[in-house]
């Protein structure tokens, strides 16, 4: 069975250079890719009544909105190398759903961009390569 | 005759302008003040008035009545649920594919931040102020009874709320009562969708906004001075215009996420004071418990403080009211049972908790005056409310009982008792806007009509006196339960049904954890 390389997608240049190293892994090994794009969410933040009243018709919307502005034009764009390409949106915490999404589509490996934040911010705020590279069920390649 | 009236206009007109601002601020707001008690007085005269030949209020025994019946027709769920409510609110229970939907927590927290305020901290005051210590034990009680009435009101909330094709969602008694009737073949369903309406958006502008900007303004002038109520009715009403009418969530958003801080900053308070004074907490409760039975002396006796209990935990968790309902609707699941057992914990979390936290704060800080000698309350003047140290009551109370332990808490509880406000203003300007949108339809002109009325009410809110406000707020909301408990009574098969099934579900395994 051909190994999956699970691309985490966040339409940032790192992103794309990411998506385009694991590509040529993929062609070179035979394998296939995931593009997983994951929409930040914790269900224990605060709504106003209005806003939860909304957030059905708003998820649907953000979710067109991924699939169109974000992982169409790059499956587009990796149409032309020949690997075989999935998608896969989800919400949650950024690093955990895409551990799950690793575990769950047996990736062999997970391919992320570095988005190079200053060292103040990553410590303030951590970075998802971070968080991924201490978490990830399987080996993680994080393209600078 | 007209020359002198001439001479007299421009002389009244100067008079006018030179007379001391506080003077006409004063005047101004004892005419609001006048109109709006002669105004509701008929209604408040109504939903308050007693047995014939007693002094019990037939509308606090409605809801007790109703709270001791879904309490026994469910076989205290309350109790039995308690564990499954929390595993529901962890997300235990929760399909990960709905990420991004809103969860069991976000629609307990909402309708939380609706019902958790100045109820809890003002009319808690209110409560103990009248009916002293005795009355927690009632408010307590009514609490966890109350958490059946919530639970009984929140699932049918769920099932028969409105999905339209946009994805959006609108859920309340107005839609229980209309196709839960329907579906039962009941008739009279849209009647009393009609009258709820009518009395939720009475409701939403008296306890959900004037009694709000009335205690905020209470507060303000507690912390910086006394001046015109109407001066922070109009500075309220403008930042309600704008998120209402001018659409800045960010002020909403902002409230929203403070509101909880502020909720647990007022608790870990209220827990210090009480465990620094752990030596008075058993007199607290004996306090308490022997003001339940004997009344220690207050106005109205043990009668008094259970009307006074019952009448504030209703007023401050909800339960019956049929409010809540409207906030529970929106949540993503498909048993419309789960979340009548997550909002099951909201009269735990605002009654049992908060209020009773709020009123052992008071009692151990000894701001209520009593006989040295008989150890029985001493009445003020009018005899109907306690002697307080330094005559405080309503939030001023709470205030003065938190500063005697923490000089500057006053000015924290002052910007929560703000914050709380302005959040439960703007959930009831939603739970009004959805009645009224149920009333007359939806649509841009008709919401704006609502929602500029409401912005009047915060102004003569502020303005008027705690006595009129605070009855015209009870009456509203109690008058929307009166309307919801008939809808619940004949609903109520329809909740069992569901429990049944869920439970024996849940005992097979087909409902199963996700996490």
């Amino acid at each position: 069975m051909p190994d999956v390389f699970l691309v985490a997608y966040d339409g940032s240049e790192g992103a794309k250079r990411a998506a385009k190293y694991a590509a040529n892994h993929a062609k070179s090994t035979g394998g296939s890719l995931l593009i997983a794009h994951v929409l930040e969410w914790s269900p224990y933040t605060f709504l106003t009544p209005n806003e939860l009243e909304e957030r059905h018709k708003r998820r649907g919307e953000e979710l067109e909105r991924a699939e169109t502005a974000l992982v169409k034009p790059l499956l587009d764009e990796l149409s032309g190398t020949g690997v075989k390409t999935e998608s896969v949106i989800k919400y949650g915490h950024v690093a955990e759903t895409l551990c799950k999404i690793a575990s769950d589509s047996g990736a062999a490996q997970i391919f992320i961009g570095r988005t190079g934040h200053s060292m103040m911010s990553t410590r303030l705020f951590g970075s998802v390569a971070g968080s991924l590279s201490q978490i990830a069920p399987v080996p993680c390649t994080i393209v600078p | 005759m007209k020359t002198f009236s001439k001479f007299a206009a421009p002389v009244a007109a100067a008079a006018a302008l030179a007379a001391p601002q506080s003077v006409f601020a004063q005047s101004m707001d004892e005419t609001i003040n006048q109109i709006f008690a002669n105004s509701t007085g008929w209604f408040v005269n109504f939903i308050f008035s007693p047995f014939p030949g007693t002094s019990f209020p037939w509308i606090v025994a409605w809801l007790v009545v109703a709270a001791t019946i879904f309490t026994l027709y469910f076989a205290f769920i309350q109790f039995r649920a308690f564990p499954h409510s929390i595993s529901l609110v962890k997300g235990d229970y929760s399909d990960p594919d709905d990420a991004g939907e809103v969860s069991h927590f976000q629609a307990l927290a909402t309708a939380l931040s609706g019902t958790v305020g100045l109820g809890n901290i003002a009319g808690v005051a209110v409560a103990v102020g009248i009916g002293g210590p005795g009355a927690t034990f009632w408010m307590i009680l009514a609490g966890l009874m109350g958490m059946a009435s919530k639970f009984t009101e929140c699932t049918l909330g769920v099932k028969y709320r409105n999905e339209y094709p946009d994805g959006t969602v609108s859920g309340g008694p107005m839609y229980y009562l209309t196709k839960g009737f329907s579906e039962r073949g009941l008739p009279g369903g849209k009647f009393l969708a009609v009258l709820f309406s009518v009395f939720c958006i009475l409701g939403a502008l008296g306890g959900g906004n004037m009694f709000q900007a009335n205690q905020a303004h209470a507060q303000i002038t507690n912390v910086v001075g006394d001046f015109p109520g109407w001066i922070t009715g109009i500075v309220f009403a403008a930042i309600v215009f704008a998120v209402i009418v001018g659409g800045l969530q960010s002020i909403a958003k902002v409230t929203e996420k403070v509101v909880p801080i502020m909720g647990v900053l007022y608790c870990v308070t209220a827990l210090i004071i009480i465990l620094v004074n752990y030596d008075k907490i058993g007199w607290a409760f004996g306090q308490i418990f022997s003001g339940a039975f004997t009344g220690l002396g207050v106005a109205g006796g043990v009668v008094g403080a259970l009307i006074q209990g019952f009448k504030r935990a209703a007023f401050s968790n909800e339960a019956g009211v049929g409010s809540a309902a409207i906030a529970h609707s929106a949540v993503r699941t498909k048993e419309p049972i789960t979340e009548g057992f997550v909002s099951l914990l909201e009269p735990f979390i605002d009654t049992v908790v908060i209020c009773t936290m709020t009123a052992l704060v008071i009692i151990i800080t000894g701001q209520l005056i009593s006989d040295p000698n008989t150890g029985l309350y001493l009445l003020d003047e009018g005899g109907s409310t306690i002697q307080t140290v330094d005559g405080n009551k309503g939030v001023a109370l709470t205030s003065a009982a938190f500063s005697s332990a923490f000089g500057w808490f006053k000015y924290i509880l002052a910007i929560a008792v703000i914050l709380f406000a302005f959040s439960t203003m703007i959930s009831w300007s939603y739970y009004g806007l959805k009645a009224w949108t149920f009333l007359f339809g939806e649509g841009k002109t008709t919401e704006l009509v609502f929602k500029i009325i409401f912005c009047i009410f915060v102004v003569i809110g502020a303005a008027a006196s705690l006595g009129p406000v605070i009855d015209f707020s009870d009456a509203a909301i109690f008058a929307m339960a009166v309307v919801n408990i008939v809808g619940l009574y004949f609903l109520m098969p329809v909740v069992k049904r569901e429990l049944e099934s869920y439970m024996s579900r849940l005992k097979t395994g087909e409902i199963k954890k996700f996490h």
